[in-house]
């Protein structure tokens, strides 16, 4: 195989890995930094301490982390079906990605939230600050760097399910190292997508290290 | 100003504050001291209900905290400023960040804030460290940030919680008298908690001793001062445990204006009386020159020259044999 017939291959593959890590970031985002708040929030002298839900969140959390991806990606196949229509594609493999990856970024979210000084959320309070306003002015953006670092380690994550998603369907990086490296023993193929893999992990934690630091006046 | 009643607060069977009451009268530097463990921390964070009391009640400047439901409850902080330990500032944000915050929280628009913010750093000391984060301030300098962001919203009440502890004591008298010349310029009520006794010394015009969540004495301190068996004077003017038959002598600068009046040869002039001096203490309180004296008193006439002083208004206390 030349580099011109692996060309269209990886850039093709590498898309589709984009395509899944981003759809799946934004959905992970969108839940998880909620639950990440509400695990934080609902805990005893937290901002709206609320015992019952709080064990409750924190048992689907440890739930959806127990199992191993590759189990939990069909395991939840139908409700893949139900929410995209379909269990093949990019679009259909961001629905587990997401489903695994919220409890994970979540649980990095409340330990990233826990690092901000109780002192400073009580002297929020004693401002006269709404449980609201603390958390969107105070709780938050105190914790930036470390969401950052946790949003980060995410990317990183979401990268490595998305090769496995390859598996049922969803192309990507992975789908071409099996079904190229593997299985048609094309190894010049699959050295160059390792490489590719290594380039992009490499490259979300770099940016993802340079934020943090740049946003941390620790 | 600030008057709180029948304070309980109980954590699980540990009782924090054991019925206290406390009067902070207006434009006055309240000072309430204790060892850590006292209460004394529990009873400042009821005063802005950080903490709920158990029972009792909080009022500040004529407003029943406890009452309030929670909306006003929060806007009802907002008069009241509070400056921490460990300053609290926000990390993320900038020195001129920090001081907007509370105006932020108030719904104060852009414009104003900014100018607000400008006015609030020259009063502090702190021009031109407007784009400085906390992290490059110094302990002294954050403080000032701290005091900056609680006078934000134009309180009437100040609330510190050990605010200089942290702080050495080059910097702590610098952030002392910055407290003292905003309570004498704005007509601040400052209510201060502090383990430190050179706070008290230092600026507070009314003090309170707390131990074991009860406040054992608490006034004006120059009344403390001339009430017998006072701790607040023990603990000021440590002298060694008074033996039978010793006198202790407490004067201070109110009793005629002078501290320094030449008492004990005076005594020894009219009677007939030797005099021992034991131990003794002078010192600057509440704007006043203070001390005390222990003395043994042999002779004839040592009941009419104890009689003496206590006719030029000094409190006089004999151990007894």
């Amino acid at each position: 195989m030349t580099w011109s017939d692996m060309s269209p291959l990886l850039w093709e593959a590498t898309g589709q890995t984009a395509r899944m890590v981003v759809w799946s970031t934004l959905f992970t985002v969108l839940f998880g930094l909620p639950l990440g708040v509400a695990l934080v929030g609902t805990d005893r002298g937290g901002l709206f301490p609320a015992p019952v839900a709080r064990r409750i969140l924190g048992l689907v959390v440890n739930v959806g982390r127990s199992l191993p991806f590759i189990v939990l990606m069909i395991a939840v196949i139908p409700v893949t079906r139900l929410i995209t229509g379909t269990t093949i594609g990019t679009g259909a493999a961001a629905v587990p990605l997401t489903i695994g990856a919220v409890p994970f970024f979540a649980r990095l979210v409340e330990t990233a939230l826990r690092e901000v000084g109780r002192d400073v959320v009580q002297a929020a309070q004693a401002m006269g600050a709404s449980r609201v306003t603390i958390v969107g002015k105070v709780l938050l953006p105190e914790a930036l760097p470390g969401l950052i670092a946790a949003l980060t380690v995410t990317v990183v994550t979401l990268i490595s399910y998305s090769a496995m998603a390859g598996v049922i369907g969803g192309g990507g990086l992975g789908d071409l190292a099996v079904r190229y490296g593997y299985q048609r023993f094309e190894t010049a193929l699959m050295i160059v997508t390792v490489v590719v893999l290594i380039v992009l992990v490499q490259a979300v934690q770099s940016l993802g290290d340079a934020v943090s630091r740049r946003l941390t006046h620790r | 100003m600030i008057k709180v009643s029948g304070l309980r607060k109980v954590y699980g069977s540990v009782v924090a504050l054991d019925g206290v009451d406390l009067h902070v009268r207006k434009g006055e530097i309240f000072g309430v001291l204790g060892q850590s463990g006292a209460g004394k921390s529990t009873l400042l964070r009821c005063v802005n209900l950080l903490e709920r009391p158990t029972a009792g009640a909080v009022t500040v400047d004529g407003r029943e905290l406890t009452a309030l439901g929670e909306g006003e409850l929060r806007r009802a902080r907002q008069g009241i400023g509070m400056i921490h330990q460990h300053f609290a500032l926000l990390s993320s944000r900038t020195v001129a960040g920090n001081v907007a915050f509370p105006l932020e929280i108030m719904g104060m628009p852009r414009d104003r804030r900014a100018k607000r913010v400008e006015e609030l750093l020259e009063l502090v000391g702190l021009t031109g460290k407007a784009k400085a984060y906390p992290a490059q301030l110094s302990g002294g300098q954050k403080q000032r940030v701290g005091i900056a962001r609680a006078l934000a919203g134009e309180p009437s009440v100040l609330l510190s919680d050990e605010a200089t502890s942290a702080l050495d004591p080059g910097t702590t008298q610098s952030i002392l008298a910055l407290l003292k010349r905003l309570n004498r310029e704005l007509g601040l009520t400052i209510l201060l908690i502090t383990h430190e006794m050179d706070v008290i010394k230092a600026v507070c015009d009314s003090a309170a001793i707390m131990s074991d969540g009860r406040i054992e004495e608490a006034g004006p301190i120059p009344e403390l001062l001339a009430r017998p068996g006072s701790r607040l004077t023990q603990e000021l003017f440590p002298l060694p445990p008074a033996e039978p038959g010793s006198v202790t002598i407490t004067f201070t600068g109110t009793y005629t204006g002078r501290a320094d009046e030449p008492v004990v040869s005076q005594v020894v002039r009219k009677f007939d009386v030797d005099v021992n001096i034991l131990g003794g203490a002078l010192e600057d309180v509440a704007g006043v020159s203070a001390g005390r004296l222990r003395v043994r008193l042999t002779g004839e006439e040592s009941g009419a020259a104890l009689g003496y002083l206590r006719d030029r208004g000094l409190l006089v206390e004999v151990a007894s044999r």
